[in-house]
């Protein structure tokens, strides 16, 4: 299957350019993030990948076998790709026969029991074999696609925003098993995601898109840190500012994002940066507390978002945080719109690219 | 109670004896009924599903029209079904040297007439609505197209069960196409539906309630496991 070499891809319908010229290579068990904004390409380009539609012109090659001119073999090999598309769409059956249909399909009957079960261990989901497919939570619901794009033991894994408008929980469980299936069972992985923070997080590469235009790739770091102002810009990460860092003293900076405001930051750099804080790093109180947290903000709640176990909260102190906190703290703090908050966090939760 | 209950009580008396007593005319109506409506949705089956599923998941010149004919179809007065049929196959017309006029396969084509247009329609509503994402979702797991098309089928079982519970409704109720092309004939071509007009003519109120209530527990019976087959399987 790899390398996997894209040259020259355009596709585009009717008027819309979706892509344009994009040349890319990756190869065996990369894990590529491919990162930008809504609407940037993303999708289309992993479409393309997993052979469900043609490019307009260029071509893919897995392993030198161009795509676009097999015709006969498309089948063979696009059942060697896995796909998780974004938003998670299961048959009207159980859970078995969901995780079972890509083995069936491909006429296997031994061991389908075995394969299935070990599909739902993987994403944490073991004895869901007889529960219905649409009786699911979205994040179980997820995880399934993942074990239905796993069972067959794919050579090249494609997702497609996976953690998008999930809870933190399952977030971290996906992005853990994608960990997993890239450093143990030597996948190659291409994923799609507007989160930064996810990109630095488990990509080995990052390939940034912008409207069709393959705007820097490389290594994730490098790429990340040379594109932190285009990639807060998105405005689709949260939490992510860019500014002016001042060192305060060595490995202690000041970093003004803008709007009177500057957080700190565990680090050493200088000069233009951006920084991103975790939802769930921040600590929401109702009165100022003295701690050893070197950020405390003022704001107020313009928003607050049920998800499931937790709640996220959108706060405006200034520029626009937001914040996630157990349902738990959400009823004991008694937070309603419009409450004023203070926010509290670490030099060391900021993350400084 | 009052003389005007007095025929449906005396009915459901009368179905009662009917049925324990095994009366052999009424046996003999209620298999030919069961035979022809049977036959005739089997085949409505047959064709209707495939023909719905291959329009449904196609996209061609004219379907748009098809579709319009097709739903006008669904609304066919039975009587004008059977008198094409009668017509077809009178000794004047293209297929009469078959000699079928007044037998039950005149009678089952012309309920098939009746019931192939509900199938298809119904099918192609069904097949049409299932998610678009279902197609991706099967292509890219592995499927070939058959199993594509297989699998949008099972997403639309409801529906195409539904359509079968429907057509079998039209065809197992309607009474004037094969009063025209069977003819009502005693031990030949008499089914539920004509035997309770007749009955209904000679004043005999008794048996075609009787008759009526034996019709319905027939619909009663199928339509129980039609209805069965709907919803296994499938989230409650």
């Amino acid at each position: 299957m790899a390398p996997i070499e894209i040259e020259d891809l355009t596709k585009t319908y009717d008027t819309t350019v979706a892509l344009s010229n994009v040349s890319l290579r990756i190869e065996q068990g990369d894990l590529l993030a491919i990162v930008g904004p809504s609407g940037a390409g993303k999708t289309t380009l992993l479409r393309l990948l997993d052979l469900l539609e043609e490019p307009s012109s260029g071509r893919i090659l897995f392993n030198n076998i161009d795509t676009t001119s097999i015709d006969k073999d498309r089948l063979g090999l696009r059942r060697q790709i896995g796909m998780v598309f974004q938003r998670s769409i299961l048959f009207n059956t159980s859970v078995y026969d969901n995780v079972a249909y890509p083995l069936r399909v491909r006429g296997v009957k031994d061991q389908l029991d075995q394969r299935v079960s070990e599909a739902l261990e993987l994403v944490g989901l073991e004895g869901f074999e007889r529960r219905h497919a649409l009786t699911l939570s979205g994040g179980e619901a997820q995880r399934v696609t993942l074990a239905q794009a796993m069972v067959f033991r794919p050579r090249l894994l494609l997702l497609d925003e996976p953690t998008a408008n999930l809870d933190p929980r399952n977030v971290s469980i996906i992005e853990s098993t994608i960990t997993k299936i890239n450093h143990h069972e030597k996948v190659t992985i291409v994923l799609a995601t507007h989160n930064i923070a996810q990109a630095e997080q488990i990509a080995s590469k990052v390939a940034v898109l912008r409207e069709g235009v393959l705007a820097e790739v490389g290594n994730a770091a490098e790429v990340l840190e040379k594109s932190s102002e285009l990639l807060a810009s998105f405005g689709a990460s949260v939490n992510a500012y860019s500014g002016e860092a001042d060192l305060l003293e060595y490995g202690l900076a000041s970093v003004d994002i803008g709007d009177n405001i500057r957080i700190e930051a565990a680090t050493r750099k200088k000069g233009k940066v951006t920084v991103f804080i975790k939802p769930e790093d921040i600590i929401v109180s109702t009165s100022p507390i003295r701690s050893s947290a070197r950020n405390t903000l003022k704001g107020k709640v313009t928003g607050i978002i049920d998800l499931a176990e937790r709640v996220q909260l959108k706060i405006n102190a200034g520029k626009e945080f937001s914040v996630i906190i157990t349902k738990k703290s959400f009823h004991d703090l008694e937070l309603n719109l419009g409450s004023e908050i203070h926010l509290n966090f670490k030099a060391t939760s900021v993350r400084v690219l | 109670m009052t003389a005007q209950f007095d025929p449906i009580l005396e009915g459901l008396i009368r179905a009662f004896w009917l049925l324990v007593t095994l009366d052999p005319e009424v046996y003999s109506i209620m298999l030919l009924t069961l035979r022809v409506s049977g036959i005739a949705v089997i085949l409505a089956t047959v064709v209707g599903i495939p023909l719905g599923a291959g329009v449904a998941l196609r996209d061609f010149f004219g379907k748009r029209s098809l579709m319009s004919l097709v739903n006008t179809l669904m609304g066919l007065p039975p009587v004008v079904a059977g008198l094409f049929v009668y017509l077809l196959l009178s000794a004047s017309g293209p297929l009469g040297p078959l000699q079928l006029l007044y037998t039950p396969t005149a009678m089952i084509i012309a309920q098939l007439i009746i019931a192939a247009p509900i199938v298809l329609g119904v099918t192609v509503s069904a097949v049409g609505s299932v998610d678009k994402a279902i197609r991706d979702k099967a292509l890219s797991l592995g499927a070939t197209r058959l199993q594509l098309t297989l699998t949008i089928l099972r997403e639309a079982k409801t529906g195409i069960v539904t359509s079968i519970i429907l057509a079998f409704g039209a065809a197992i109720s309607e009474v004037g196409a094969v009063m025209i092309v069977g003819g009502n004939i005693r031990w030949a071509t008499r089914v539920l539906t004509t035997a309770i007009v007749f009955e209904t003519e000679l004043g005999e109120f008794s048996v075609a309630i009787a008759l009526g209530i034996i019709l319905l527990l027939i619909a009663f019976v199928i339509n129980w496991v039609l209805t069965r087959m709907q919803w296994s399987g499938l989230r409650r």
